[in-house]
């Protein structure tokens, strides 16, 4: 990982090269590991050591971008080169708002030595209990245990420099038998707070309740959603939607609703960049301090979240959302979302339901109209009937394709624990609870 | 040479080493505003070794001869880690011994092109898409990519290769009321993506079809609806039959996943090793074909990521299932040898087996003649969603635009189709393929897979299809 002090000579480095021009620069560098098991055994462990620096440079409103991760003298130049060639082509850019200015930013202390220092031994014996417990209950465990470190630069010729470090681990397993499957994940900035075992011991247990499953009739159920489904709701609201790129060309969920009581009064969705319970940023990749931003007030449309370019053409200024330039494509994204906790615990909901399926996660989820987020997936790793308020059998995997908005206008209860996942993209963290959600309707099973 | 020389000194069985530089040019233009102009560049060396018949893999972005001394030590010590949590010992089967160069066949080098050139190519391309009325969003695109690579192993291979890619496209987005319809030429999400030169693109003619596709784009506004949740003759184009053959044969015939390896991410696979030579995948029509030799196909090079040469094998013989996308070490343990699909997305990887170009072989039947041959049916293309199940038994796929076929007759324009099925029950009501006329090379170029995840670009040749009593239309 690039420390502080080396980061600026690299950036003082490139801003000397723009010769006056104004430029920004971003640097991210990554030690990442990640010990894979398969079949009770590590059949894949990988370490990656990687620092790339991004840089736009800028003459007048034509912007050309280039990025390296060669960093010697002779891969400075060519980025300058690059970039500067880049901007020259381009033809001026009439909504360009500006460099921002230096803003002051709360630091987040995200950084903890142990996990960045976590050795493929640790990792091995980590992950071996749970192969070890999978074997000897006659089942099969998957899954990986990812630790690491990486830190973020933003520079720019306004004097704008900010600088964040954090280190990173999730712990994820599936674990099989010839007829079910249960999985478990969670992430933390602290390895320690990883409690592996658990988490493998929780999958191993849904696996086993899972034999024999039924095939039963598609159609409406009420349905108790675990965090993992949650997780993906939230994820998807904010691809397809939390945004003002995707507000400002017509395609999000938002369009003509602000303010609007759009989902049940139980959901309250918002962004903090800087609370640490999450997978904390504390500005952006412009180099602007994130605001803690309502997206969703008690099933009230609140507003997208902005980076400069969006915000400047609604008269906004940024929220402090802008991704990484080579994203920026997608416009501005939620970082580091939080959906509120209710009063419930999972094995209330499951308590007061009549006839309903627990659902512990959902699979390969896709966007089939934007409109209300209407997407289409599969259940998978772990579908029982309720009835009577106790769990009565397990299910053979449902295909559904449901407005997400829907989903969440239909909550019922929300879950008292919340739990910490980073998806693969970009490290977005969500911290979820549970759902009990009414009327979820369900269009195919599979064999 | 001398991170394999410090892994055998140190007694590692096998190790093999990668270092690969890749330049990628991207542009975007969005209603007429350059978007994204943008150059970079990555490089860095990877060292796989193999330890006691355990695994451990390293890689750096810095190339001295001290980091790399590092990350071969690393990798070692993680193989050692992996013992910890063994069980039998890796078998990689006959050794692999391939030398030489290879690049990718091409007429004119894509970096060679002025900037200004493609800039201009994109923007008379946005500026047809605008000059119809009602488009909410117009978008053309353009990436070329360079990718050195050399590789070296402890069996006394050593490969050098340079392939280039050229993809783009353009796409129109048309917004009213509580309505979102796109359009995307020549592929979805307007990225067609070929190994090979500028020529490509300049063969796609982007400002000629500017017009046409936001016209569709505005026109699906106010189309019907894709009948609902009816069974019916279904008729696909043959990019959207190349994303089915991707998701319901490609990746089911990894045998990573069969041995479940994938299990815990991208799944496991319905096509386990007893169906091999007996199981009926698809009806006789249905001949499917992993190869890395056809032209301009994403999965084309000289070897893949073990040394393996480039080659050709069945996956499906007249509807039968005979063959894997397989490495080294899945072969071995099948009893047979690797077809050479093990690719790893960059330096920082380690290769996992992928597809490379997996195709429907094109079968009799002239388009036209397929159309008027069917009395009642839709005709789908170009993909808007597409999900399956962690087996690759259940899908659903979303299109961007249908027709109603009526008694021989294409007919009524149809918005937010979609179809449903189970993969061998779809394939065997597979009745119809059209001819090598109607076959095109369409490029996959954002297939995710492993962790840490990395994204494949696939290449499946297709011609349009029939498949009969398919459910459509399920929205909701």
């Amino acid at each position: 990982m690039i420390e502080e002090k080396e980061a600026r000579k690299i950036s003082d480095a490139i801003l000397k090269r723009c010769m006056g021009n104004p430029a920004e620069i971003t640097i991210m560098s990554n030690d990442a590991a990640l010990t894979r098991f398969a079949n009770n055994i590590i059949h894949q462990n990988v370490a990656e050591r990687d620092a790339e620096v991004t840089l736009r440079y800028f003459i007048g409103k034509q912007i050309g971008t280039a990025s390296t991760n060669r960093l010697d003298e002779a891969g400075l130049d060519k980025l300058v080169e690059r970039a500067k060639t880049n901007a020259k082509t381009s033809p001026e850019d009439p909504n360009y708002p500006g460099l921002p200015e230096p803003e002051t930013y709360q630091h987040v202390t995200a950084w903890d030595q142990h996990t960045a220092e976590f050795s493929p031994e640790k990792r091995a014996r980590a992950v071996g209990a749970v192969c070890q417990i999978a074997l000897e209950k006659g089942l099969n465990a998957s899954g990986a245990l990812s630790t690491g470190s990486g830190g973020l630069v933003v520079a720019n010729t306004e004097g704008v420099f900010t600088y964040h470090t954090q280190t990173n681990a999730d712990f994820q397993t599936v674990v099989m038998s010839n007829d079910s499957s249960g999985r478990a994940q969670e992430s933390a900035w602290k390895v320690d707070d990883l409690a592996v075992e658990a988490l493998g011991k929780e999958a191993i247990e849904t696996a086993q309740r899972g034999h024999n499953p039924v095939k039963i009739d598609p159609g409406e159920y009420t349905v108790i959603l675990e965090h993992y489904v949650t997780e993906d709701l939230i994820s998807s609201l904010n691809f397809y939607g939390m945004g003002a790129q995707a507000l400002q060309e017509g395609r999000s969920w938002m369009n003509d609703r602000l303010g609007q009581q759009l989902m049940s009064p139980l959901v309250s969705i918002w962004d903090d960049g800087s609370d640490v319970l999450g997978s904390p940023l504390p500005f952006d990749f412009e180099g602007v301090p994130k605001q803690r931003v309502d997206i969703v007030k008690k099933g009230v449309v609140m507003g997208p979240v902005y980076d400069r370019y969006t915000g400047a053409k609604m008269g906004k200024p940024s929220t402090g959302h802008a991704t990484p330039i080579n994203f920026r494509g997608f416009g501005p994204l939620a970082m580091n979302l939080f959906m509120a906790p209710g009063e419930v615990g999972v094995e209330d909901m499951i308590a007061s339901t009549k006839k309903g399926l627990y659902i512990n996660r959902f699979w390969y989820t896709r966007l089939v109209h934007p409109r209300d987020c209407v997407m289409t997936g599969m259940t998978r790793d772990g579908v029982f009937m309720i009835e009577d308020g106790e769990v009565a059998y397990p299910v053979k995997n449902l295909r559904y394709t449901m407005p997400y908005v829907q989903v969440l206008a239909n909550v019922d209860a929300v879950g008292k624990a919340s739990h910490l996942l980073v998806g693969d993209f970009g490290g977005i963290g969500v911290r979820v609870p549970a759902l009990k959600v009414r009327g979820f309707n369900f269009t195919g099973s599979t064999v | 040479m001398h991170a394999l020389d410090q892994a055998q000194s140190r007694g590692a069985q096998y190790a093999d080493v990668r270092v690969v530089n890749n330049r990628t040019e991207s542009i975007s233009v969005k209603d007429g505003i350059v978007e994204e102009l943008s150059s970079s560049e990555t490089e860095g060396v990877g060292v796989r070794v193999l330890v006691n018949g355990s695994w451990g893999f390293a890689s750096s972005r810095n190339l001295t001869t001290d980091e790399i001394d590092h990350i071969t030590s690393q990798a070692m010590d993680i193989a050692h880690a992996s013992g910890l949590v063994s069980g039998e010992k890796v078998d990689l089967g006959p050794k692999v011994t391939s030398q030489g160069t290879y690049q990718t066949p091409l007429k004119i080098d894509p970096f060679s092109v002025p900037l200004e050139d493609k800039l201009a190519l994109l923007l008379k391309a946005d500026a047809e898409m605008g000059k119809v009325q009602g488009v909410r969003t117009r978008q053309a695109h353009a990436t070329v990519i360079k990718e050195h690579k050399q590789f070296a192993n402890t069996e006394g291979a050593f490969t050098e290769q340079t392939i280039f890619e050229t993809g783009g496209g353009i796409q129109a987005t048309a917004v009213g009321g509580s309505e979102i319809q796109v359009r995307s030429y020549p592929n979805a999400f307007a990225r067609q993506q070929v190994t090979g030169g500028w020529e490509a693109m300049l063969s796609w003619d982007l400002p000629g079809n500017g017009q046409r596709v936001a016209s569709e784009a505005v026109a699906l506004l106010t189309a019907d609806p894709c009948p609902s949740n009816i069974t019916t003759s279904l008729i696909l184009g043959g990019s959207q039959l190349a994303l089915q053959v991707h998701e319901s044969c490609g990746h089911p015939t990894e045998l990573d996943r069969v041995y479940g390896s994938e299990a815990a991410y991208a799944g496991t696979s319905f096509l386990t090793t007893e169906k091999l030579g007996t199981f009926h995948y698809g009806s006789p029509v249905v001949n499917l074909t992993a190869d890395s030799v056809r032209p301009l196909g994403l999965g084309t090079f000289g070897w893949d990521d073990e040394g393996v040469p480039a080659q050709s094998s069945p996956l499906v013989k007249d509807g039968l299932f005979v063959g894997y996308l397989m490495s080294r070490e899945t072969a071995a343990k099948l009893g047979r040898f690797s077809n050479g699909c093990m690719r790893a997305s960059g330096w920082n990887r380690i290769p996992i087996i992928r597809m490379v170009n997996v195709s429907l072989e094109p079968g009799t039947w002239k388009f036209d003649d397929l159309i008027a041959d069917t009395d009642d049916g839709i005709y789908m293309e170009s993909n808007r969603s597409w999900s399956i199940d962690d087996k690759r038994y259940n899908f659903q796929f979303g299109t961007e635009v249908g027709y109603e076929i009526k008694h021989g007759k294409m007919g009524r324009l149809l918005r937010n189709c979609t179809y449903t099925g189970i993969t061998p029950e779809f394939w065997n009501s597979c009745d119809a393929v059209c001819n090598a006329d109607h076959w095109v090379m369409w490029g996959t170029p954002n297939c995710g897979k492993g962790q840490p995840s990395q994204v494949a670009h696939t290449g499946h040749g297709a011609a349009p299809a029939r498949f009969r009593n398919v459910k459509v239309g399920v929205l909701k």
